[in-house]
């Protein structure tokens, strides 16, 4: 206390005038600059390790930028990759993925829209607790249903082929079960949760009058879900597909089980082709494959910015 | 009872036409009703069922042997490990994932320049999957070539830094590229949380003279305890289901030192054709879901209804 008098003496008084290198800013900031540094270290390295050849690999440092760039890694990774007999390279794993993925958020984000509207506007008896059994479901361990759903799908894969040869008695073998479609179905069904959780929180929101005004005019439950809550939501529908494109790409669990080789998915691919036991492991191939995989979400998350960021929140609000 | 409902299915109901008032509303619905009852009730309990049956290579529901299977599971050493391992990564990775999600956030949240930039680059292993972020780290934690090398050619020889190939580290080294995965978001969440905290409590503190990281411990984290609840049961809902990293990273290796609950499923129900035991250590899965879940949905809604 006896500081106070001297410390007057000397000049102004008042708390010291902030500046930018005021040594709690030196410390914030150059905290956050290592923190961001960690964060990049392993993209960078995969880059650099994909553009390398596998000498430089060899001799060099990891961090280290690459001396000869060569494009060869990404060319082998794509196309000569192999998994098992199949020497086509990550591609295959890459159109299988597409085929899953569009009909995958297609119809997942068609159901659950409808099924979000139903909830917020046409409440009927039950239906809130259907919603409470769809959203604890979102908790159980996949592991949990994972093999009764594999029986589910071979039992409707072999009802739809009865039905089928009904018709046409020499109609080939309908299968669910290892093909596309199961993997689509088991995509849509444990999309729903979240998802009818987004839609439904947000047609909430719409005005109840709007709605109001529609059904006096005389519309009915798909005439206001296509004229006025449909063309009113798009941003959600953004926010949707964000999150079920990085959510169906990144799936790894689901295309093991549900699909066979030459369908599976690209992650499970990539996944064959790094974790192989055969042959010399190319380190640079193994990475430009890996970026390969991780392209296709790294592209959608910096372009969609903070929309990628409200559809993960959106899954954290309290439904 | 019947009064109300009536009253509450509008006026003048009449029990008959009931079931088809709103129809198209219940069609539309059919497949959240289907998925609801067929999967999530149906399968779950299918599954329970048969957990206490002799199941090999078929499920044989005739087959009724009671606890026998859970019995052989918690005497199965790779069991027993795959719990350590689980209790061991996910009391760190929850640990982890607040204390740095937290730390990040207050730094971000200290009205800073570039705030979306430094947000944007922790955010994006998020985006990634496990399968790429297994495969990057299994790289960079590579023992001849990656890390431990290089800190090696930089002059410290005796550097060893090897956690994928010893039995004792394994599960560090994945609790390593699994918190670089998902504490971004952990980050998201709490400056969501901060942001919503009301600014008269900063310019109170401020008032009072209390120093930030004194005013962050005990006024914002005790205010932000919804928000630290939800990542809480985000965070181990994610934990029980951790599969994908440890396969991409080190398919349960060296020997079965990282195996985890999801992976000893799997090999359970597809690898070895033994589906009681699946069954029975995917149900333990679902219970210890359940310890975190049940509680969590008491407070939130059982415990008052006032939102």
């Amino acid at each position: 206390m006896t500081d106070v008098s001297a410390s007057t003496l000397k000049g102004p008084s008042g708390p010291k005038p902030k500046t930018v290198f005021s040594s709690t800013n030196i410390m914030i900031y150059g905290t956050l600059l290592v923190v961001c540094l960690y964060y990049l270290l392993p993209l960078y390295v995969m880059i650099v390790t994909s553009l390398k050849g596998m000498p430089e690999i060899r001799m060099g440092n990891i961090f280290s930028p690459p001396v000869d760039v060569t494009y060869e890694p990404w060319v082998k990774a794509w196309a000569e990759a192999c998994t098992g007999i199949n020497c086509d390279g990550l591609s295959r794993g890459f159109w299988n993925s597409v085929w899953i993925l569009v009909p995958s958020v297609f119809l997942s984000i068609a159901i659950a829209s409808v099924n979000g509207y139903a909830l917020a506007n046409w409440k009927f008896k039950g239906s809130e607790v259907f919603f409470t059994i769809l959203i604890f479901g979102a908790f159980i361990p996949y592991q949990v249903m994972i093999y009764p759903i594999v029986i589910l799908l071979r039992e409707s894969g072999d009802g739809i082929t009865n039905i089928i040869r009904l018709f046409d008695s020499d109609a080939s073998k309908f299968r669910l079960m290892g093909s596309v479609w199961g993997l689509v179905i088991v995509h849509t069904i444990f999309g729903m949760p979240i998802l009818t959780l987004l839609f439904r929180n947000y047609f909430t929101s719409v005005p109840e009058e709007l709605f109001k005004a529609a059904r006096v005019d005389g519309a009915g439950f798909w005439g206001i879900y296509f004229q006025i809550m449909l063309p009113m939501s798009l941003p959600i529908f953004v926010v949707a597909m964000i999150l079920q494109v990085t959510g169906i790409w990144n799936d790894f669990l689901f295309g093991v089980i549900y699909t066979k080789p030459d369908t599976y998915p690209m992650t499970v691919q990539l996944n064959n082709i790094v974790n192989s036991v055969q042959g010399v492991k190319e380190y640079n191939v193994n990475m430009a494959a890996t970026l390969l995989t991780g392209l296709v979400p790294l592209v959608i998350y910096f372009a969609s910015g903070k929309l990628f960021v409200r559809g993960i929140a959106a899954g954290a609000v309290k439904g | 009872m019947a009064l109300i409902d009536a009253i509450r299915t509008g006026l003048g109901a009449k029990r008959p036409t009931r079931l088809f008032k709103n129809m198209s509303a219940k069609i539309a619905a059919l497949p959240m009703i289907a998925t609801a009852l067929v999967v999530f009730v149906g399968c779950t309990l299918w599954t329970i069922y048969h957990s206490f049956t002799r199941s090999r290579l078929l499920p044989a529901p005739e087959k009724w042997v009671g606890l026998k299977n859970y019995d052989r599971l918690w005497g199965e050493n790779r069991w027993l490990i795959s719990i350590e391992n689980l209790a061991i990564y996910g009391a760190c990775s929850l640990v982890l994932s607040l204390v740095i999600g937290f730390i990040l956030a207050a730094l971000l949240d200290r009205k800073i320049r570039f705030e979306n930039t430094i947000r944007t680059i922790i955010l994006y292993p998020f985006a990634l999957s496990f399968v790429v972020t297994g495969l990057v780290w299994q790289w960079l934690l590579n023992p001849s070539l990656g890390l431990q090398n290089v800190v090696r050619e930089w002059g410290w020889t005796a550097f060893t830094f090897d956690p994928l190939n010893n039995a004792d580290i394994v599960i560090f080294g994945i609790l390593i590229a699994g918190v670089w995965q998902g504490s971004g978001f952990v980050m998201v969440l709490m400056l969501a949380g901060m942001r919503g905290i009301d600014e008269d409590v900063w310019k109170a503190s401020r008032v009072e003279g209390i120093p930030a990281w004194k005013t962050y411990l005990f006024i914002v984290i005790p205010m932000m305890r919804p928000v630290f609840v939800t990542a809480l049961v985000i965070i181990s809902a994610g934990i029980i289901k951790v599969y994908d990293l440890v396969v991409a990273q080190t398919s349960g290796g060296p020997g079965i030192a990282s195996q985890v609950p999801a992976l000893y499923v799997i090999d359970k129900m597809f690898g070895s054709q033994n589906l009681g035991l699946g069954f029975a250590a995917s149900t333990m899965m679902l219970l210890s879901v359940l310890v975190v879940l049940i509680p969590w949905a008491y407070l939130e809604f059982g415990g008052n209804k006032n939102d």
